[in-house]
């Protein structure tokens, strides 16, 4: 059995613009240890279905069906009290933006040491202890002087740093971080995506990773699932997934990708917009964005389905390649005619100029 | 975990020769030394005493406070409890003492600021009532923060039907002047010290609770408030240690600036004569029991506790502003171009 298992999860906000439908039948399975990738753009869904997981979800939203399952245990029928034991100590989170996930008021030493002591019997000299350990462990140089520091005589990729600090306090088997990096520039993003890496290594942690990079999912990652729209509609390994992509959306997200040297004016992009979550279009959500679709794309919704044999996917799956576009289940007529081509190393192997590319 | 090489050559540029593990190797021309240095953090009260502090015209009514607040400690000794705690005596008569002697005196040399029709000497009731009003002030403002702060943070909080619930108490207690409320409720309850601030209290909580929640709700929005929650900690736990702190400095103000309106209150409550008992060294009620002879032409009766009155919310509001400023990290760069 997988660490978490996330089986059927829909997730509804009732505003008063209508019902936004911001999970939708979601299922995947994570398993120990392992790095696991949710990627799309803004608003399919992704950081809705990690705060399902926490149970986070704020009036007007409501989990309305589905199960979560961790380390067996059902979390959707915990108690308030019994879920917020579980947060972050055994599931912990990391948040995007690390100028204001941390309290302007309080040194960086006491908030982790607060979050030590929420969920371990300790007193303020081990609460300390433990904080300039994992300071220590995240890479903070002089963690003890550091202690007493507040965040803003931190810099960002020392924020974050600090952040991560605070979720691994606890030792939690499972760890979310929801765009981490997107806040920070690429070289310290290398670095704490190094980091994540290495903790994760270290203390046997599961992280499931939300981010719209597709770059940072293949550094750390070993399954991911693209989402669009709330629902899923691409699941396997990072290689299935990169070498052979098998939703048109997938394939569009890989494409827009900009590339440094590339000599073209513009990026490919996906035409068009995430639709509105409270009013979907029929059949497939991907459809009025998709170069393939057809008549029977604004009538059927694809299902999850095995992307080798057809046959659909039910449940969380950690082994199977799925894709949900018709394409695979045979009801579509024409076919999905992209090819995805890898560029060999050789063929930038002898150039040391960048002139030599163009 | 499968080693992904690919995304590093994924573009089209190329770089070599550019070897980094040079850096990895001891090199003795590099006198560097990355260790920070670490300067004492200062938190931000500290912080903002030193923008305080630099701000001359706070500074002066800080000294004006401090002085009124020394001359009513030490004016009369103070007994608790039959134990004298305070022997010294600044005023020079007891305030409530009638002199027949000495009705009705210009201010001369025995009589600084005159006396009133009961031969009361004014001086002295002048530095004695500054008792009663600053505690007025300070008393009202604590109890008005005590139920307006909790209130407000909780109706911020948690919102729906909570928050639908505390607001409109507020909106109706709003809907009142407040003047006529606290008159209302001195008419049912009767006059007197703690009646008195009773009635202030509760035409000015309202205040504080509209300020904070309005605060939380931008506050509660941060991500650090999530982060709590993902953590596990307790709704208590989070609005006080969390949230509040981040949203109690205009609160802070409100209350520093409030102080003087309740002074003001309690003197314009003294001179309708309803705030304490008549007859008692406060200023406004000093106010109330001179202005028949203010037409005789006795100016000094009134004069001098209004002067009194006009000198405390002056200070008051001068901190209150000092406060603001020194509580404002942004603004902190904008006063000191303009100085």
């Amino acid at each position: 059995m997988a660490l978490l298992e996330v089986e059927n999860l829909e997730t509804r906000f009732y505003t008063e613009e209508g019902v936004v439908q911001a999970v939708n039948d979601v299922s995947y399975a994570i398993d120990s240890g392992e790095a696991f990738g949710v990627v799309g753009e803004s608003g399919a869904g992704k950081s809705v279905t990690s705060l399902s997981l926490m149970r986070l979800i704020e009036n007007p939203g409501r989990i309305e069906s589905g199960e979560i399952r961790f380390k067996g245990r059902d979390l959707l029928s915990l108690s308030d009290e019994e879920m917020r034991e579980l947060r972050g100590n055994e599931i912990a989170m990391v948040f995007q933006d690390p100028l204001t996930a941390l309290n302007p008021v309080y040194t960086i030493g006491e908030q982790i040491a607060e979050a030590v002591r929420l969920h371990r019997d300790a007193t303020d000299a081990e609460a300390r202890e433990r904080a300039i350990e994992v300071l220590d462990a995240v890479g903070i140089p002089d963690p003890e002087e550091r202690y007493d520091q507040y965040p803003h005589e931190f810099s960002g990729g020392m924020q974050q740093r600090v952040i991560i600090a605070i979720a691994l306090s606890c030792d939690p088997d499972l760890l979310i971080c929801d765009e981490p990096t997107t806040a920070l520039d690429v070289t310290i993003e290398a670095q704490i995506l190094e980091l994540l890496q290495d903790l994760s290594e270290e203390f046997d942690m599961a992280i499931q990773f939300i981010t719209h990079d597709l770059g940072v999912v293949a550094e750390i990652c070993d399954r991911m699932m693209v989402m669009y729209a709330g629902e899923v509609v691409e699941q396997g390994t990072v290689e299935e997934i990169y070498y052979e992509p098998q939703h048109p959306y997938t394939v569009g997200l890989m494409s827009s990708i900009p590339r440094v040297g590339s000599e073209r004016d513009e990026l490919d992009t996906i035409p068009g917009t995430m639709p509105d979550l409270v009013k979907l279009p029929t059949g497939c959500s991907f459809h009025p964005r998709c170069p393939y679709a057809e008549e029977a794309c604004t009538r059927l919704d694809p299902q999850l389905v095995d992307v080798d044999t057809g046959r659909p996917v039910d449940g969380p799956d950690r082994t199977t390649h799925s894709a949900a576009c018709l394409a695979h289940s045979g009801e579509l007529d024409g076919e999905l005619t992209y090819s995805v081509d890898i560029v060999e190393e050789t063929e930038t192997e002898d150039t040391d100029t960048v002139e030599d590319t163009q | 975990m499968t080693q992904r090489n690919r995304t590093t050559t994924r573009g089209r540029i190329r770089i070599s020769g550019f070897d980094s593990s040079a850096v990895e190797e001891e090199r003795e021309f590099i006198d560097w030394d990355e260790s920070v240095d670490s300067n004492v953090s200062a938190d931000r009260w500290t912080r903002a005493w030193q923008r305080f502090r630099r701000n001359r015209t706070a500074l002066l009514g800080l000294a004006v406070i401090g002085l009124m607040t020394f001359l009513a400690v030490f004016a009369r000794p103070i007994d608790l409890f039959g134990v004298t705690v305070q022997p010294f005596a600044i005023a020079p008569y007891d305030p409530g003492a009638s002199n027949f002697n000495a009705l009705t005196q210009p201010p001369s040399l025995q009589h600084p600021f005159g006396t009133d029709w009961s031969g009361k000497d004014i001086f002295s009731r002048v530095l004695v009532g500054g008792r009663l009003s600053l505690t007025i002030g300070l008393i009202a403002v604590s109890l008005a923060l005590g139920v307006g702060v909790p209130l407000g943070s909780i109706a911020g909080y948690f919102g729906g039907w909570i928050d639908e619930f505390i607001m409109r108490i507020v909106d109706v207690l709003y809907a009142f002047p407040f003047l006529v409320l606290a008159i209302a409720f001195i008419a049912i309850f009767g006059q007197g010290f703690w009646r008195m601030i009773g009635a202030l209290v509760l035409v000015s909580w309202i205040g504080y609770a509209r300020l904070i929640r309005g605060e939380i709700l931008s506050v509660k929005e941060n991500e650090y408030v999530s982060a709590a929650e993902a953590l596990g900690a307790r709704d208590r736990s989070i609005i006080f240690r969390h949230i509040v702190p981040n949203a109690i400095a205009p609160v802070i103000v409100q209350a520093t600036l409030g102080i003087g309106t309740y002074v003001l209150s309690a003197a314009a409550l003294g001179f309708l004569g309803l705030g304490l008992e008549p007859g008692s060294a406060e200023w406004g009620s000093m106010l109330s029991s001179g202005r028949e002879s203010l037409v005789e032409g006795n100016y000094w009766i009134t004069f001098f506790p209004g002067v009194a009155i006009f000198l405390f919310v002056l200070s008051i509001n001068l901190v209150g502003d000092g406060v603001r400023d020194a509580l404002d990290p942004q603004g902190d760069t904008a006063s000191e171009r303009l100085r």
